[in-house]
């Protein structure tokens, strides 16, 4: 139980959460770095957005804590926590003003307390404007929590929107640009740096109009689709399907070559997910040396067609089997010893596996075979007829047929007896056996598929870069893997998808997160389980499992037990 | 009794036990290959004797986190690498305080004791931080959720300090008073090696007497045994969680000072390595036993500093020293399979693994 202080004023406490985060977030440098990026021009910088996220969520959650007595305690609430975080802020500020930091803190510098206190020359204004703003933050967020919800659905929406067109308007600009028609809208969006005062208006008007009128006639639309005739409907997925197919067909076209570049990393970790994922995703087995494979069948199609090292002279499509086929006795090698393990020691084994490969391959023990720190070079690039995968661009369409021929695999294989097993084998081991599943064969097939997928993106990987290093195979690779898998909710193929577009391709396209990209990986990590463990796309299946087993009856009252006491 | 041996063999053990086997005569055969040539003098493995101990007692430290908190929660506590390296890490600038005020130089003893109890209060405040925001929600959910957040957390903690102190590294101050050698008998010993030895030994036997002998430590015996048994009993098994992740962080802040003063540096990703480390000594000794913990600890430690001149050197392999780690970690999954109750394991049946 809380103490009671705690639910009367829930302000005080999420103000001193939120105040801690902004504090945090401004002296890792975060707010510092994400401020060269206007979202709306001159109004409002993506570090200020970050800043003001933060803000409104917390003066929203504490609103919505009091809402159940009355408006004026609402107020109070959303008011307090706004002003709990100015005033940590403001100190902040006055510390950071006063004493110089820069020794320890590296990034307490003069240009954050600048964006801190809105770029004012007097330290006195900037506190009275930070003091100012968040008073309207705590203001709009109470009023936001008194709206209708379908109004504050649509506000929501809305102001996202104009934060993810702004954030993302690299990536936009040319596409609007390329074609003729509407290439007269990028001037009227994005005039400058940022986007312009008129063109976020109406982006929030239109978004928000949009979500407003799909609320109220989303249903009814819904409704009549599935009212049409089988006939018509199955016309209308074919339709939708081919459109999808050309979409993907021309979008490197479209997109240009840095855009092409980024969608090609994405894809291979697409490629690389779907393969763990039915390590971890269906057959419940967390592998965090899943690296190793992919850096086996990369390391095979260097040394079978490499000109440097000079042993074979195979050509892309000859070295690809054996890669794939190496990959395959590495995922038995690993599986036969780890068979008995289970959970947390299984992770453990598979990271320790994974780092002797690297460690292995890095070592001068092995450099005449394997090239060493140097890695190996000259790699030959794949090739149909006089057709070569050289750039981005053509690389892309190698990747999307791996993507479709994995995906389609592992579509099939998940409905077949063998998929069926492997989910019983992650529900329960010993309730699977009993029920007559060989655990041996079943695991280590698991095992072996998904290493000869990953040894084929790694074949790919090989071809699209030229040259491997062993320096490209660290263990932050399979982590990386492993969180995209979780993102996008474990077990699900689309959610593979999604779950490598958010970490892979928007830190690709937003240079300022770079050097924070694993940070926000872990903070996304911590969130996603506490909040929403099941993903951003979940399987059916998992959801309702992992919503069970909060509401297990074992677990009720293990926890009346527990809560009782403290 | 043959036919009943041959029944119950699978193809799997054959494997494994090839395996193990090969890796054994491969051991044996570099070893007596090693000691036949004479490539070392005894000087030179009594001082690879000395420099895994130490090795090894920072592991064992380390290791304690681990274990303890595996004892408790059953669970891999990823971010320990990361508490481990919150301390040193703070304590740092605090010593080239004293450093550059010559406080090191005049009062080493208190200025080093200070930095002792900066790094361990460090370490401390962020493993409790760590069990309430993180660990605590997901009391009760399957066992993947809270192995996720771990690693999540771990990438949190990295980058924070990276962005806090930034990503260079740092030279720790060197104590005039612990430089050179010392001759402890016929032995010569490097001094700061010695206070490493010592000092973890000092930790080690305080926390275990601790948990031994104090009515909190048998609280905390007692949640490990059973939660729902405490609770009954009257403990405050949450209070008792937290005060397991507190310990474990103290001991990773003092192991942090001590391998700060041995390898001399101090870095956002130097908590990484060690703790992987660490964990294996853990799962050596048995994971949940804190005796078997100071044991795998230190077993790691002289494995990996005499291994790969003992073992490897003999079969003539190049630059033998590059795969300490590769050794360490062979020994990781060599350990998992064959024993995984770990050397003085006994209480984890395949139910808690």
């Amino acid at each position: 139980m809380k103490p009671a202080a705690n639910r009367k004023f829930p302000g005080i406490r999420l103000g001193v959460i939120g105040g801690v985060s902004l504090v945090l977030l401004s002296l890792i440098g975060i707010v510092e770095a994400f401020s060269q990026r206007e979202i709306i021009s001159d109004v409002i910088s993506m570090g200020q957005c970050l800043l003001l996220f933060i803000a409104v969520f917390i003066a929203y959650v504490a609103a919505a804590r009091s809402i159940s007595r009355g408006i004026g305690q609402t107020l109070a609430a959303g008011l307090t926590s706004a002003l709990v975080m100015a005033v940590m802020l403001t100190l902040l500020v006055l510390l950071g003003t006063t004493v110089n930091m820069r020794q320890v803190l590296i990034n307490a510098s003069p240009r954050l307390f600048m964006i801190l206190t809105f770029g004012q020359e007097s330290l006195g204004t900037g506190i009275g404007f930070i003091f100012l703003a968040f008073a309207l933050i705590g203001l709009g967020a109470t009023a936001l929590r008194l709206l209708p919800e379908t109004v504050r659905r649509a506000v929501i929406t809305g102001a996202a929107s104009i934060a993810v067109i702004g954030m993302l308007q690299d990536m936009i600009y040319p596409i609007l640009a390329a074609w003729e028609p509407i290439a007269a809208l990028n001037d009227l969006l994005f005039p400058g740096n940022g986007l312009s005062i008129s063109g976020a208006l109406s982006i929030f008007v239109i978004i928000a109009a949009a979500t407003g009128a799909w609320a109220r006639k989303g249903e009814a639309v819904r409704g009549r689709i599935s009212a049409l005739p089988p006939g018509n409907r199955r016309a209308l997925r074919i339709g939708s399907t081919l459109l999808a197919a050309f979409v993907l067909m021309v979008l490197p076209h479209v997109l240009g070559l840095f855009l092409s570049e980024v969608l090609t990393i994405v894809g291979l970790y697409v490629l690389l997910g779907l393969g763990l994922n039915i390590v971890v995703g269906f057959a419940g087995l967390l592998d965090l040396g899943y690296v190793a494979f992919f850096a086996i069948g990369s390391y095979t199609v260097a040394i079978l067609t490499s000109p440097e090292l000079g042993f074979y002279s195979l050509n892309f499509w000859q070295a690809l089997p054996f890669a794939i086929l190496f990959g395959i006795l590495a995922g038995v090698f690993l599986g036969v010893p780890v068979l008995k393990m289970r959970g947390d020691y299984l992770a453990i084994a598979t990271l320790g596996f994974g780092e002797i490969i690297r460690i292995l391959v890095l070592s001068d023990f092995l450099r005449p075979w394997l090239g060493g720190a140097q890695g190996i070079g000259k790699i030959p690039k794949a090739a149909i007829g006089s057709f070569e995968f050289a750039t981005p661009q053509q690389v892309y369409y190698l990747i999307l047929a791996g993507c479709f021929l994995v995906g389609f695999i592992s579509w099939r294989l998940r409905d077949s007896r063998i998929g069926r097993a492997w989910m019983a084998v992650r529900e329960d081991e010993d309730v699977a056996q009993a029920m007559g599943i060989n655990l041996v064969a079943t695991k280590l097939l698991a095992f072996a598929t998904g290493a000869g997928f990953s040894a084929l993106s790694g074949a790919i990987f090989a071809s699209k870069i030229g040259s491997v290093y062993p320096h490209s195979f660290n263990v932050m690779i399979s982590i990386n893997i492993i969180c995209v898998i979780i993102v996008g909710g474990i077990g699900s193929m689309p959610g593979v998808i999604v779950g490598a577009f958010a970490l892979v391709g928007l830190p690709e396209l937003l240079r300022e997160f770079a050097e924070y990209r694993l940070f926000v990986y872990g903070a996304a990590l911590v969130a996603m389980m506490l909040l929403k463990p099941e993903g951003l796309w979940p399987e059916a299946t998992h959801k309702r499992e992992l919503r069970e087993a909060e509401a297990g009856d074992e677990d009720v009252e293990a926890q009346a037990v527990l809560s009782h006491r403290s | 009794m043959l036919q009943r041996i041959r029944e119950r063999l699978t193809p799997t053990d054959i494997v494994m036990w090839l395996i193990g086997g090969v890796l054994l005569v491969m051991i044996f055969w570099g070893s007596v290959a090693t000691l036949v040539k004479g490539v070392y003098s005894a000087r030179q493995w009594i001082d690879f004797l000395i420099f895994g101990l130490a090795q090894g007692s920072i592991y064992a430290l380390i290791a304690m986190g681990y274990t303890m908190v595996y004892g408790v929660l059953r669970m891999i506590n990823f971010a320990h690498s990361e508490v481990f390296m919150s301390g040193p890490y703070t304590a740092y600038y605090f010593a080239a305080y004293f450093y550059r005020s010559g406080l090191l130089e005049s009062h080493p003893v208190i200025s080093m004791v200070l930095v002792f109890i900066i790094s361990m209060a460090t370490s401390t405040l962020i493993a409790y931080l760590l069990e309430l925001i993180a660990y605590r929600p997901l009391r009760g959910a399957p066992r993947l959720v809270p192995l996720i957040t771990a690693i999540g957390a771990s990438f949190f903690l990295q980058y924070m300090f990276r962005g806090l102190y930034g990503s260079g590294f740092q030279a720790y101050p060197v104590v005039k008073a612990l430089e050179g050698h010392m001759s402890i008998g016929p032995i010569r010993i490097l001094k700061y090696h010695l206070l490493v030895i010592v000092a973890a030994a000092l930790l080690m036997v305080a926390l275990y007497q601790f948990t031994q002998r104090t009515r909190l430590g048998k609280a905390l015996r007692s949640v490990s045994e059973d939660k729902e048994a405490s609770a009954l009993m009257g403990i405050n098994v949450d209070r008792m969680i937290s005060m397991t992740f507190m310990i474990g962080g103290a001991a990773a802040g003092a192991a942090g000072v001590l391998y700060a003063i041995m390898f001399k540096q101090v870095h956002f990703f130097m908590g990484f390595i060690p703790g992987l480390k660490a964990f294996t000594a853990a799962v050596l000794g048995g994971i949940g036993n804190i005796p078997g913990a100071m044991l795998g600890g230190i077993f790691l430690g002289l494995v990996e500093s005499i291994g790969p001149s003992l073992f490897l050197d003999g079969l003539g392999i190049v630059a033998p020293y590059q795969l300490k780690d590769a050794i360490a970690f062979t020994m990781l999954v060599l350990i998992l399979i064959f024993r995984p109750t770990g050397i003085l394991g006994e209480r984890l049946a395949v139910k808690k693994a």
